[in-house]
């Protein structure tokens, strides 16, 4: 067993923390599943060694290109205002993050998840899955095509209802930058009362909300909405573990 | 240099399943792979009940201390294609039991001139989550690596190193329990 360091591992970045203000409190009692969820210690500083700095590289073949395209893969095309969510995953310092993994999940048209314990009463669409993948090209670049999901009740608080959204998973270059979020539409008049939405510091809010976009909606055919996620930049000072 | 600053983190919600799962995700090695074991636990909450719809998902070394991201690329999402990739997802069931076929991974530098025990990496998400919480796996049966471990030197006490620490459970696999809440709450990290 070898016990030397590879060329390849050595001076790997190490990632900035972010700023306080930036992502929710894990104890957010207005969302009241975190109550008995949310670690209530604080946690313990990890520094940034070999594990944590590394993350899969995503290989040819994991995705196929439908997989971006929630509108397919049945007998029809779901119901609702089919879409286009495209963006780039970039990292803190602005550089593309290619060849990356991007997971979607969402609910239909009517605001119902295809899953066993989603059962309030809206229709299913025999036509939507609701699930898409694909990996960033080489700017960075994502995009899916679906149809808007609709808003939906739910049963934190009395009258309580999440706003339209899109669930995104991203793995980033590292575990470090591993990161799920999610996507809303601009002017969504249920945000003031959602307490996934408003868990995150004001000033961050408007980093979820995607953009209408004119200029990639395509004629007679889909609207288009502009996401960019933004993940972890590097610190200044690479990690390198023959000189440390 | 520019500086954006990140997208917030929120919750995976309770209908991650639809998004996140692969199909045999759970497999970081192939069934037979020669070393393999089984690593399972329970995720409880605050009140010791069941977490049935979380997500854990694991990225380690290889059993020589070498990680997957190296060239060329290889399949990281379940055990079924070739190679390593050293990246495991396992949904937890009505149970809240997790369930991940791996091998142990090699020490890999500590970048001080040491080495760290052999250890997985571990994100944890689930409704209520609204971030990942981040813990270490380690394993029982490698005391004179843990006790040299940078990481888990770093913990107050030797109850908070057990939170971490895999044991055997007999047949030939380990066993670790996550706790999110309550006097036995794994020790989590900021990374």
């Amino acid at each position: 067993m070898s016990m030397s360091i590879p060329p390849a591992e050595a001076a790997l970045p190490r990632f900035r923390r972010d700023p306080a203000g930036t992502h929710p409190p894990l104890l957010s009692p207005d969302y009241r599943s975190t109550r008995l969820r949310a670690p209530l210690k604080a946690p313990v500083d990890l520094p940034q060694r070999m594990t944590e700095v590394t993350g899969p590289v995503f290989g040819d073949g994991l995705v196929h290109a439908d997989d971006a395209d929630l509108t397919r893969g049945y007998a029809e095309e779901p119901a609702g205002q089919r879409i286009i969510v495209c963006g780039r995953l970039i990292d803190g310092d602005g550089r593309p993050i290619p060849r990356s993994l991007v997971e979607i999940w969402q609910a239909n048209a009517a605001g119902r998840y295809r899953h066993d314990r989603d059962n309030w009463p809206a229709p299913l669409d025999p036509n939507f899955d609701g699930m898409g993948r694909t990996l960033t090209d080489d700017e960075g670049r994502y995009a899916f095509t679906t149809v808007k999901p609709g808003a939906y009740p739910w049963k934190n608080h009395h009258n309580a209802w999440r706003p339209a959204h899109i669930h995104f998973s991203l793995c980033g270059r590292s575990f470090t930058q591993r990161l799920v979020t999610q996507m809303y539409f601009p002017d969504d008049p249920l945000f003031g009362q959602d307490p996934i939405f408003n868990s995150v510091p004001q000033a961050a809010r408007n980093r979820m909300i995607a953009a209408f976009s004119l200029t990639d909606t395509r004629p007679d055919w889909a609207l288009a909405f502009n996401f960019d996620i933004v993940l972890r930049g590097s610190e200044a000072t690479p990690f390198d573990p023959e000189r440390s | 240099m520019t500086t954006l600053l990140s997208t917030p983190s929120q919750t995976v919600g309770p209908f991650l399943s639809i998004g996140l799962t692969w199909e045999r995700a759970e497999y970081v090695v192939p069934e037979g792979t020669p070393g393999s074991f089984w690593i399972r636990g329970r995720l409880l909450d605050g009140a010791g009940e069941p977490v049935p719809d979380g997500l854990i998902e694991t990225w380690q070394a290889d059993p020589y201390g070498n990680f997957g991201h190296s060239v060329p690329p290889v399949r990281p999402v379940g055990g079924g294609g070739s190679g390593f990739g050293g990246f495991g997802r396992a949904m937890t069931g009505p149970d809240g039991q997790y369930g991940l076929l791996t091998v142990k991974p090699g020490r890999v530098t500590d970048g001080a001139g040491g080495w760290q025990a052999p250890h997985l990496d571990v994100s944890v998400f689930a409704r209520g989550l609204l971030h990942r919480v981040v813990l270490r796996i380690y394993f029982a049966d490698e005391a004179e690596a843990n006790s040299a471990d940078p990481v888990l030197c770093s913990l107050p006490d030797d109850a908070a190193r057990a939170t971490l620490v895999a044991r055997p459970n007999g047949d030939g696999g380990y066993i670790l329990d996550i706790r999110l809440q309550g006097d036995r709450e794994t020790v989590f990290f900021a990374v």
